[in-house]
């Protein structure tokens, strides 16, 4: 019982990771209606100017102000020169040209900061923890706390600030959001940069988790199946498809693989998420597109 | 549209060109060797963007610096000096075929004398092209094992250390720390892998490796590209191994490092298989990564008489093609040096049969069927130790079979086996050749006899 206990604690703390970035995806689709394809590049963009910064002695604190502005100026960057030349085009342009954007983004990175893979160490412990019968690890569970405190910032950030509410008001009625004087161009770089900052903190953990490098990109794999299941317009929703895909990727893996004979972590989200799709196609928490005809 | 818009729009462009597999030479290509005397083409099929990049970079420097080496002290192979272009293969495979489509008719009048894929999916993708082709694919520390018998294979070269070597080799050491091969009998070794046909690739050997010496064979597969492993280490957790072999590629390795640690699994239980064995796998795992071990073909390290020489006339005189130089004798660079040697002197063995002058394929094939790199030659070249003695023949593609162990000390590689560590190459090569003939009789090939072996190419 006690191995089952572990399996799922730890499945449960990986799909935190997980989730993470799936929040940066909610966020950019919330406020336009994008999936953006780029939010992977954003991660291993955000941890290799950290990386890179701190590698040349820049102090910690410092590395992260100045990582968090390179982002926001990449944020507005791809509000003037991507999205606002795109305006009004089918959501299909808009998905294509986030698709462009992440292999500049790679490439740019690559080119300006290296191919090679950094160690990253944020000062967290990554030892074994002993919770009665199970054990589990320092460094996931810090993560899990970071990600709560992302969650709960990104809250009182649509709940208390002015830009939040905009938010909310053109992901729910975007014509009539328009109508009454709530600037797109200003909405859209502000949660871009919002989603920057996302992605630096997933990049952060990420990137000590494994590494930085080239297959931070990788990660958005698993945010897949996590948007999939939660619904792509909820941060709650991001949150609990990552529990969801972590807890069953990790029991499938240990109760189901040996009897496959491989393993079955590969498929087996993305065969949850397209079951969660026939029974609920908005995901558990996302919103359902009702259309008059 | 305005002009930074424009300007995005044409980086964008000048990436998805980049994309593409070198449509002209790149910079790389130039003559560095004068214009008159006949030159020998060496194309290199190169990964320096995507995500294996980090690995590519040091291995082209090995090889570049190698060259540059022969031709600015020694003339080059036998006065023949080398010249070489690059293809950008992003380590996909059909980049990587397209890449061998446009080098393989040679460049200014030189043909090409070998292959070198640099990829193990790649290279299994061009086995039956380069036989039509007649050029010979080196594939040094990967590739497919049947390959060994050149009798089916004639121009794969599965040289130095084959998957199942590796894991004999492996077994082997262990049987050394537990005391002997009579001891290993109830050891419990799981093998971490890859799950694809490379990570399967030890499956075989390993099961014929368990029934002969008595230990338990665990077999745990982790998912590309491997960036969450803790289930597949929560078992490990409850198998509770002696050993683990980890047999990993890219992100996978520094991921079970850190994921080991953080279960509590000790890190100097685990040896790192050849593509999870250089400075690039455990560098992100930290301090935890101290004590981890890995076995390879490619020892790291700067001492050899070789390295000297090549630190002496190309990297500190600003010539090398490393841009850091920190990579300067590690396992990634020794393997482009190490496959450059064995390379360069198949060449210079087939010059002594077909003259001094630029080498085609299959001259060059011969060459590698006939190559002895015995310890008097390693010594010539300043390569013993690093480079095991080979004797290649149509009967053996591989040669070597044996492999270092390697333990990271936190910053470097330190060799802690006493030597090269065999394989058992005797129990296994029997199983390679029946596999090796079942592809024959799959494909409909005849096998060349030992004695039309020799004969080729006269």
């Amino acid at each position: 019982m006690s191995f089952f206990l572990e399996t799922l604690a730890g499945g449960l703390l990986a799909g935190v990771m997980y989730a993470l970035v799936a929040i940066g995806f909610v966020l950019i689709y919330k406020a336009s209606g994008v999936f953006n394809f780029a939010q992977g590049a954003m991660v291993l963009c955000a941890a290799l100017t950290f990386v890179t910064l701190t590698e040349r002695d820049v102090p910690f604190w410092l590395a992260g102000l100045i990582t968090l502005a390179v982002m926001v100026t990449l944020a507005v960057a791809v509000e003037r020169v991507v999205l606002r030349p795109l305006v009004n085009r089918s959501q299909i342009t808009l998905f294509m040209a986030t698709l462009g954007l992440s292999y500049v983004i790679e490439g740019a990175s690559q080119v300006l900061m290296g191919a090679s893979v950094h160690e990253l160490d944020l000062g967290i412990s990554d030892l074994p923890v002993e919770i009665g019968p199970i054990q589990l690890s320092s460094f996931d569970l810090v993560a899990a706390l970071a990600a709560g405190a992302l969650v709960i910032a990104l809250a009182l950030f649509f709940e208390r600030t002015r830009i939040g509410v905009s938010l909310r008001a053109v992901a729910d009625d975007p014509q009539a959001a328009l109508s009454i004087g709530i600037r797109l161009p200003v909405l859209w770089a502000a949660v871009w940069a919002v989603a920057g900052f996302v992605a630096l903190v997933a990049g952060l953990l990420w990137g000590a988790r494994q590494g930085v490098q080239f297959s931070l990109t990788f990660v958005v794999l698993k945010a897949l199946p996590v948007l999939i299941i939660g619904g792509f317009t909820s941060i709650t929703g991001a949150i609990v498809g990552g529990l969801i895909v972590g807890a069953a990727d990790a029991l499938a893996e240990i109760y189901l693989g040996p009897l496959l004979g491989g393993s079955v972590s590969t498929w087996f989200a993305y065969a949850l998420a397209v079951a969660f799709l026939l029974v609920r196609p908005a995901g558990l928490f996302g919103e359902r597109a009702i259309e008059r005809v | 549209m305005t002009r930074l818009s424009r300007a995005l729009r044409a980086v964008a462009l000048a990436t998805s060109l980049a994309g593409l597999p070198a449509l002209a030479p790149s910079a790389s290509a130039a003559d560095e060797t004068g214009a008159q005397a006949p030159k020998q083409y060496f194309p290199l099929a190169t990964f320096r963007v995507g995500a294996y990049a980090s690995s590519g970079i040091p291995s082209w420097a090995g090889i570049i610096d190698y060259l540059r080496y022969l031709n600015e002290v020694e003339g080059g192979i036998n006065g023949v000096k080398l010249f070489w272009d690059e293809c950008e293969t992003e380590w996909a495979v059909e980049k990587g075929v397209e890449c061998y489509e446009r080098q393989k008719g040679g460049r200014e009048g030189s043909p090409v004398p070998v292959f070198l894929p640099h990829g193990d999916p790649v290279s299994k993708a061009l086995t039956e092209k380069s036989v039509a082709d007649k050029i010979p694919l080196l594939t040094t520390g990967y590739g497919r094992t049947e390959a060994i018998d050149g009798r089916v294979f004639p121009y794969s070269f599965t040289v130095l250390f084959s998957f199942w070597s590796e894991a004999s080799s492996v077994v082997n050491y262990i049987a050394e720390q537990v005391g002997g091969k009579d001891k290993l009998k109830g050891v419990k070794i799981a093998t971490v892998y890859h799950d694809s046909p490379y990570g399967k690739e030890t499956q075989v050997p390993l099961d014929l490796l368990a029934k002969t010496y008595g230990f338990e064979n665990i077999q745990i597969a982790v998912p590309h590209p491997g960036n969450d492993q803790s289930a597949q280490w929560a078992r490990i957790r409850q198998i509770k191994p002696d050993w683990v072999f980890l047999r990993g590629w890219g992100v996978m390795t520094p991921v079970a490092i850190k994921t080991a640690a953080k279960t509590g699994f000790p890190v100097d239980r685990i040896i790192g298989g050849i593509w999870s064995g250089s400075e690039e796998d455990v560098r992100p795992a930290g301090s935890v990564g101290k004590g981890y071990l890995a076995i390879t073909p490619f020892p790291a390290g700067q001492d050899f008489e070789i390295t000297k020489k090549i630190k002496a006339a190309i990297v500190d005189q600003g010539k090398s093609d490393l841009k850091d130089l920190k990579s300067f004798g590690s396992v990634y660079y020794n393997s482009g040096l190490i496959e450059t040697i064995i390379a360069v002197e198949a060449i210079r063995t087939a010059q002594a049969r077909f003259g001094k002058r630029p080498l085609n394929g299959e001259e060059t094939q011969w060459g590698l069927e006939h190559l002895v790199l015995d310890e008097a030659r390693l010594k010539q070249i300043g390569a013993d130790g690093l480079v095991q003695p080979l004797r290649l023949s149509a009967k053996d593609h591989e040669g070597g079979g044996a492999g270092k162990v390697l333990q990271w000390d936190g910053a470097k590689w330190t060799i802690v086996s006493n030597g090269w560590v065999k394989s058992d190459r005797e129990l296994l090569l029997p199983v390679i050749y029946e596999r090796a003939a079942a592809y024959a009789k799959e494909k409909g090939i005849t096998p060349r006899s030992d004695d039309t072996a020799e004969a080729s190419a006269q």
